[in-house]
């Protein structure tokens, strides 16, 4: 039999679970071995950032909740922080609080959907189910804080919409050692499997260099060995408060990336616990957020740490009652620019895992 | 209202001396050092809040981010973001670069005509600026000379217009 060697042409997505919302990739095949991606984004475009510009300041935090849509606070938090900037509005103490404490349930809360997906990507069902188990307790708490499980809209620029509930305490209480069970689960469940380690070391490397190159922020840059963190480098709200560290991986491959999501898990309890016993009483919102805003004419940009990286705000204002424009960086969308670079010589089988590794939110990168 | 919109561009186009005080001494001296290296740029200091901010002639970009990047005195790595404003008259083009090192972002400003908005690609210097042209070309109709791949990012192939241009009819809403 005489058998020439043929590049195929393999669609992937939009409508692929494994794509994790609507992203598309066609890959050049040559048996196995992929030999070229063309990553088509999107399908999800809606235009956010210009139907800011249409909108009232305090009408915008719905927006943002729509970006990143599993990281809704900590998406709220970077934009009334770029507002509050450009007013020079100071927030009460109690708020800036209770905006770390929801900011890094949230932050657990989207980890502990990664750590569900990477499972499902390299093939394990069971730690999705203890993945989502806690996940879902978050929620409910932020159900009984916010009114809503997702798209809270609570934070107000200068605060916070209302002060937590008044079993708040008790909430938490409970909440707190059942979490720090779940993600104990969940990481020993999968970080040593295995299977699960074959699957994710040395796949998907990236060196430091080329991953800066590339603008990778968060997990997916200090899983190259790069200890950066803006909680850290350029301390907001009262991120300069706590104690906790930054987990750094060696190799940048999809395992160092997993291994630093889940050691950021163990970090955000710290930062809960610290956080509830330094909690102040008090004001929860600056008595100028609940007006009309008109912040000056200007321009800022504010940078924050997201779950998936740094998030960035460019805000230009004319000094009217909406912004003149609001451009967002999203940290997904500059982890999902290098999947060319990560895709290419590796294996079909792989490209799941790597772009699983990379943990986008298509909401956010298509904006 | 016409007025209003305009305003944001005016108070920047005032004479007034920013007050470069709000800067830490790593911005002060990124802002010196990045003001003499680009000085075959005509470079004009700024302030962008509290970020030092150069601006720059749009034809010399792909130069001046590459002295950023290189150049030991800024090590400006990182591109952290590219942001285009329409300012009905012409488009402003905002690079934040970054260095993680030093923990310092700098602001680099230039524009470019409204009715020719063309200007060179700076993809060869990061890898991350190729998604953030193709994206400024698909919002607002921006041309990078040299970008390797100039097709549509966010919008689909034959999409009239640039949605992202004020001057797009963005809220007469068309249902289908």
């Amino acid at each position: 039999m005489n058998a020439e060697p043929v590049e195929m042409l393999l669609n992937m997505g939009p409508q692929h679970p494994s794509t994790h919302g609507v992203f598309r990739m066609v890959l050049w095949v040559d048996g196995e071995k992929i030999v070229d991606v063309e990553p088509h984004i999107g399908y999800l475009h809606r235009g956010s950032e210009k139907l800011c510009e249409g909108e009232q300041y305090h009408q915008i935090i719905t927006l943002f909740d729509r970006m990143d849509y599993v990281a809704n606070f900590n998406n709220e938090l970077v934009y009334c922080q770029a507002v509050e900037k450009l007013m020079g509005l100071a927030v009460p103490e109690r708020a800036e609080y209770v905006r770390v404490i929801l900011c890094e349930l949230n932050r657990i809360a989207s980890h502990l959907l990664y750590v569900g997906t990477i499972g499902l990507d390299a093939g394990a069902m069971t730690p999705t189910m203890f993945a989502f188990r806690g996940r879902e307790r978050i929620q409910s708490l932020f159900e009984a804080i916010s009114g809503a499980r997702m798209m809270h809209n609570y934070f107000r620029i200068g605060g916070v919409k209302e002060d937590l509930p008044d079993n708040f305490e008790r909430l938490i209480a409970d909440l707190l050692p059942l979490l720090k069970e779940d993600v104990e689960e969940s990481d020993r469940i999968l970080t040593f499997n295995e299977i699960f380690l074959t699957r994710l070391k040395d796949v998907g490397s990236i060196s430091a260099e080329e991953a800066i190159d590339f603008g990778f922020t968060g997990p997916c840059l200090r899983g190259c060995g790069v200890e950066y963190d803006v909680r850290k480098a350029q301390p907001y709200s009262v991120y300069d408060r706590f104690d906790f560290d930054i987990p750094v991986g060696l190799d940048g491959d999809c395992w160092d990336r997993h291994w630093v999501r889940v050691q950021e898990m163990y970090e955000s309890l710290k930062i809960i616990e610290q956080a509830l016993e330094q909690i102040p009483e008090g004001e929860v919102v600056s008595s100028l957020g609940r007006r009309l805003i008109r912040p000056p004419a200007g321009e800022v940009y504010v940078r924050a740490e997201n779950p998936r990286g740094e998030i960035a705000v460019h805000l230009v204002s004319n000094g009217t009652d909406r912004p003149y424009r609001l451009k967002v960086r999203p940290p997904s969308f500059c982890n999902l620019s290098a999947i060319k670079r990560l895709l290419c010589e590796s294996w079909i089988a792989d490209s799941v895992v790597i772009l699983g590794s990379l943990d986008i939110v298509l909401g956010e990168v298509d904006r | 209202m016409a007025a209003n919109r305009h305003a944001a561009h005016d108070a920047e186009a005032e004479p007034e001396q920013p007050d470069y005080s709000v800067l830490t001494e790593t911005g002060l001296r990124t802002l010196e050092a990045a003001a003499e290296l680009f000085s075959d740029f005509s470079p004009e200091r700024g302030l962008l809040s509290d970020l030092p901010q150069i601006t720059v002639e749009a034809a010399g970009i792909e130069e001046v981010c590459r002295l950023a990047k290189t150049d030991s005195s800024l090590d400006l790595k990182m591109l952290h973001c590219l942001s285009c404003v329409d300012y009905e008259e012409h488009f402003e083009l905002v690079y934040f670069l970054h260095s993680l090192e030093r923990e310092q972002t700098l602001a680099i400003k230039t524009s470019v005509p409204y009715e020719n908005p063309v200007l060179p690609s700076v993809s060869g210097v990061w890898a991350a600026a190729e998604w953030y042209e193709r994206e400024a070309s698909d919002l607002f109709g921006v041309t990078f000379e040299g970008n390797p791949d100039p097709s549509p990012l966010l919008l689909y192939e034959g999409f009239g217009g640039h949605p992202g241009r004020k001057s797009y009819p963005f809220y007469e809403y068309r249902e289908f």
